[in-house]
Formats: structure tokens, C-alpha cells, sequence
């Protein structure tokens, strides 16, 4: 099926294909993709970058959370086609030289996943919400968070993980 | 499918007067993408505004604000003089969706989307804004309220596109204000709401506009309630007469987010705790 699926991709890109010159998580890539396929897909599939997860595709879950010339979106709802000539940031530019993210290592931590498939978007959008808020109330937290689902954890764990880390950023 | 970003407003009425096929303007993409994902459309030719520069025009000040068609909800509630000249405007704006929404939501979008739910466009109505829309070599400026005709219906002709919304002058002691009714506090659509934009003297309530949403097929302007509260200093006994003529107009669907009676209830309620915050910022006790 998915074969398939890729095979139809591949020979649509041979007719109507967009190339696609991006920066992501620093690094300049290119690519081409039909114009109706999504950053997330092109992510996936074509970059190799997998930590981007779908979850319900059309913008509800927050599990394909990257950023966009530095704000948080929603991967499934970007088109690549769009995103010539601009900066992406995803889970995979979080750990620096093989360390671990303050916010990746208090996850850990803090037991705050289980499957995991939300982990990454959650990081993404924490992250995002630290660098504009260093110190973030729970209610804060909780509210920047909202549009990303976890189906595991209840949330709490979440909360604690982002605190914490939170914590250990403002001390450097 | 294909994928144009032309660099002008009058391009990308031209692309979409000359498309054959089916063609839509892409701005934030928070609903089309859904739609082309769940297959409810197949567009044979996507339009991005984004690379026009009209398009993410912001401009604040008591004169009068417009804003662009491509900027984001995210950009709208950063702008501390668009917040303060119309707050009501900006909270209904910054309601739509999550922080990822946000980054990439616009008013124009809200409104041409045309749900009956839609946030920003109480708040629009309320305000007396207009749209700016080119199209057909023309260029012509409707009350917001003549933009949506049904759900998923606008009244822009093939080839016609919003540049731009635009409010009214600020005059000194006004304020407005939107409140919504959702089950939760985050993430979901309005299942009642109210958008009210007031003018006051001396404490009493000079002009006033108030417009409900969720309630019917279209946003919903009702004069009586306006009305029940103008030459009044909002007492108790105008609340009352404010909130029954909000109910009384209500048209409202019986769906999963909410019966008849209870949005009809709940209209009048909204309606009044909006009217009190819009005196208040309105400098009013």
C-alpha cells in the first residue's frame, strides 16, 4: 500500500513537481514534491526527518508541531510548496552535539510519555513557549500546550517535565 | 494540482477568474488543508496570498486599523495598538484554535471560511468593520456582514478576493468585547457567542451594536438589544431587556454542542457579561 502510495507520488512529482529549497534545523535542504503534498509529509518521506509524527492530520493533535520561521504550526496543515525560502525547526534540531535538550532529558525524567507519538511535538511546542516565556505558570503551560493531545500520560507528568526544565534553563 | 503564489492582489484575482477548474485562495490553510485532507475538496488550483505585501498590511491607530488578509492571529494579538483600540476584535481573533493555529489563522480566512461559529466575525460585525475586495478590475469595500450569506456561502463572485478588513475610526470612551461559550476552555467552536462594540457619555450608553453568533445560519445583528441598552447607564432592568432580545432573536440548530433552549439561554447570558466589559473599557463604571 504504501508502495503505492509513494510510487504515485514519485509520478506525479515527474509532471507538476515544486522544488522546494529550505532551511531546516539549520541545515539547507531540496526537494521536490507535488504541490497538494504537506510538510509532513515531505518531512517523512523525503528528508528522513521521522521524529514529526501524524497523528489526526488535519491540525487537532499538535503531534506534527514544528516551527516556521520560528513560530509553532502544525505540519499537517503547511504545504511544502510554501515553505520555499524559510526556516523549519523540528524535534531532531532540539539536542545540540549529541546532549540531550533540558526539556528532552526532564521528559525522561519526569516519565512524562509512554508511546511517545505526541513526545515530539510537545517538545517542539515547549520549547517554543520557553523561549517566550522563561518562567511559565502552570496555567501558562497548560494553555500553550493545548493544542497538543496525549492519550497516556493525563498531562500532569507533562506539566512537571516542562517545569522542570524550565528551571534548569533559567539557572544557565 | 496547481500551486501559485503571484506577488499582487490584482495576479491573484486574475488566476482565479481564469481557472476553469476548482480554485482556492490559501491563506492559513487551517481549513482548506483540512478539507483537501478529509477529501471535501480537490482543488485544481490553490492561490497563496502570502507572497503579496497588501495582504500583510497592519495598521493601528484611532483613525482606523486595517488589517491585511495574511496576517496571522498570532500577529494580530501581538499588536499592543490594535489590542487596545479593539480588544473585543483581538480576543475573538486569538480564540480560534491552539497556538499552532494561531501562528497561521487570519481573520479573512475566519470569515470567508463562512461557519456559522466563527469567531472573529461577531466581533467584526460588532465593530463596524468592512472588507476590501478586489476582483474583475475592480475594487470595491461591504459591511463584513454582507460577506457571509450561509454556511460555507460567501457572496464574492468568481475571480473576487479579500485584500484587507478595515475598522472604523476609535471614538474617545468606546470599547467592545466577545465572549464564547465552549464546553471546555481551549480547542473547540463556539457553541453560543455574543460580540458587542458600545459608545458612551457621561456613563450612558450612547450607540451601540450587538451580534450573536452560533445562533443561526449567519451571525445574527440584533437591534432590539441594542437598543434595550442605549440612553441607559446598563442597570440591571436594561441587562434584562438586552438579554431577552438577544434569546428572542436566536435561530439556532439542536446539534452536539448544544440544544435550542440552551443556546437561546445561554445567548442572553453571554450578551450581557460582554456588554458590561464593553462599558467598562468604554471607561463606563
Amino acid at each position: 500500500m504504501a508502495k503505492v502510495k509513494m510510487q504515485n507520488a514519485i509520478s506525479k512529482v515527474t509532471s507538476t513537481a515544486t522544488l522546494v529549497s529550505t532551511s531546516i534545523n539549520g541545515d539547507m535542504v531540496q526537494f521536490a514534491c507535488p504541490p497538494n503534498e504537506s510538510l509532513l509529509d515531505s518531512l517523512r518521506n523525503r528528508v528522513g526527518l521521522t521524529g514529526v509524527k501524524e497523528g489526526c492530520g488535519t491540525g487537532d493533535c499538535g503531534a506534527c508541531s514544528v516551527t516556521l520561521d520560528g513560530r509553532l504550526v502544525c505540519a499537517c496543515l503547511v504545504l511544502s510548496a510554501e515553505v520555499n525560502g524559510r526556516e523549519i525547526g523540528t524535534v531532531e534540531g532540539l539536542a545540540v552535539d549529541g546532549q540531550l535538550h533540558p526539556l528532552q532529558s526532564q521528559f525522561i525524567e519526569n516519565a512524562a510519555l509512554q508511546c511517545g507519538v505526541c513526545t515530539p511535538g510537545f517538545l517542539v511546542a515547549a520549547d517554543v513557549l520557553l523561549k517566550r516565556n522563561p518562567n511559565p505558570t502552570e496555567e501558562e503551560i497548560r494553555y500553550a500546550l493545548a493544542g497538543n493531545l496525549c492519550r497516556c500520560t493525563g498531562y500532569d507528568k507533562i506539566v512537571r517535565a516542562v517545569q522542570a526544565a524550565a528551571k534548569e534553563m533559567r539557572k544557565k | 494540482m496547481r500551486y501559485e503564489s503571484p506577488n499582487t492582489t490584482k495576479a491573484a484575482s486574475a488566476l482565479l477568474a481564469d481557472e476553469k477548474g476548482v480554485a482556492y485562495v490559501l491563506a492559513g490553510g487551517t481549513d482548506l488543508l483540512v478539507k483537501m485532507k478529509l477529501g471535501m475538496v480537490e482543488p485544481d488550483l490553490v492561490v497563496d496570498i502570502k507572497q503579496i505585501p497588501a495582504m500583510h498590511e497592519l495598521q493601528a491607530s484611532a483613525a482606523g486599523c486595517k488589517i491585511g488578509a495574511a496576517v496571522s492571529g498570532a500577529e494580530l494579538g501581538e499588536n499592543k495598538a490594535m489590542k487596545k483600540l479593539w480588544p473585543g476584535v483581538v480576543e475573538a481573533t486569538n480564540l480560534i484554535g491552539s497556538d499552532q493555529i494561531q501562528s497561521r489563522c487570519t481573520m479573512v480566512g475566519n470569515l470567508c471560511n463562512a461557519s456559522p461559529a466563527a469567531d472573529s466575525v461577531p466581533a467584526l460585525i460588532a465593530a463596524g468593520a468592512k472588507a476590501v475586495i478586489v476582483g474583475n478590475g475592480k475594487r470595491r469595500t461591504i459591511a463584513i456582514e454582507k460577506v457571509v450569506t450561509g454556511p460555507g456561502k460567501t457572496s464574492l463572485a468568481k475571480g473576487e478576493v479579500i485584500e484587507a478588513i478595515t475598522l472604523p475610526k476609535r471614538t474617545p470612551r468606546s470599547g467592545d468585547a466577545y465572549l464564547r461559550f465552549i464546553p471546555r476552555t481551549e480547542m473547540d467552536i463556539a457553541v453560543v457567542s455574543a460580540g458587542i462594540n458600545l459608545s458612551i457619555e457621561r456613563g450612558v450608553v450612547k450607540t451601540a451594536r450587538v451580534v450573536l453568533g452560533a445562533v443561526g445560519p449567519t451571525a445574527i445583528i440584533v437591534p432590539a438589544a441594542a437598543k434595550a441598552i442605549i440612553g441607559t447607564k446598563l442597570d440591571d432592568a436594561a441587562l434584562e431587556k438586552l438579554a431577552a432580545a438577544c434569546s428572542a432573536a436566536c435561530n439556532p440548530i439542536d446539534d452536539k454542542r448544544g440544544t435550542v433552549e440552551y443556546r437561546t439561554r445561554v445567548a442572553g447570558v453571554l450578551a450581557r457579561r460582554a456588554a458590561k466589559i464593553a462599558y467598562t473599557r468604554a471607561g463606563g463604571a
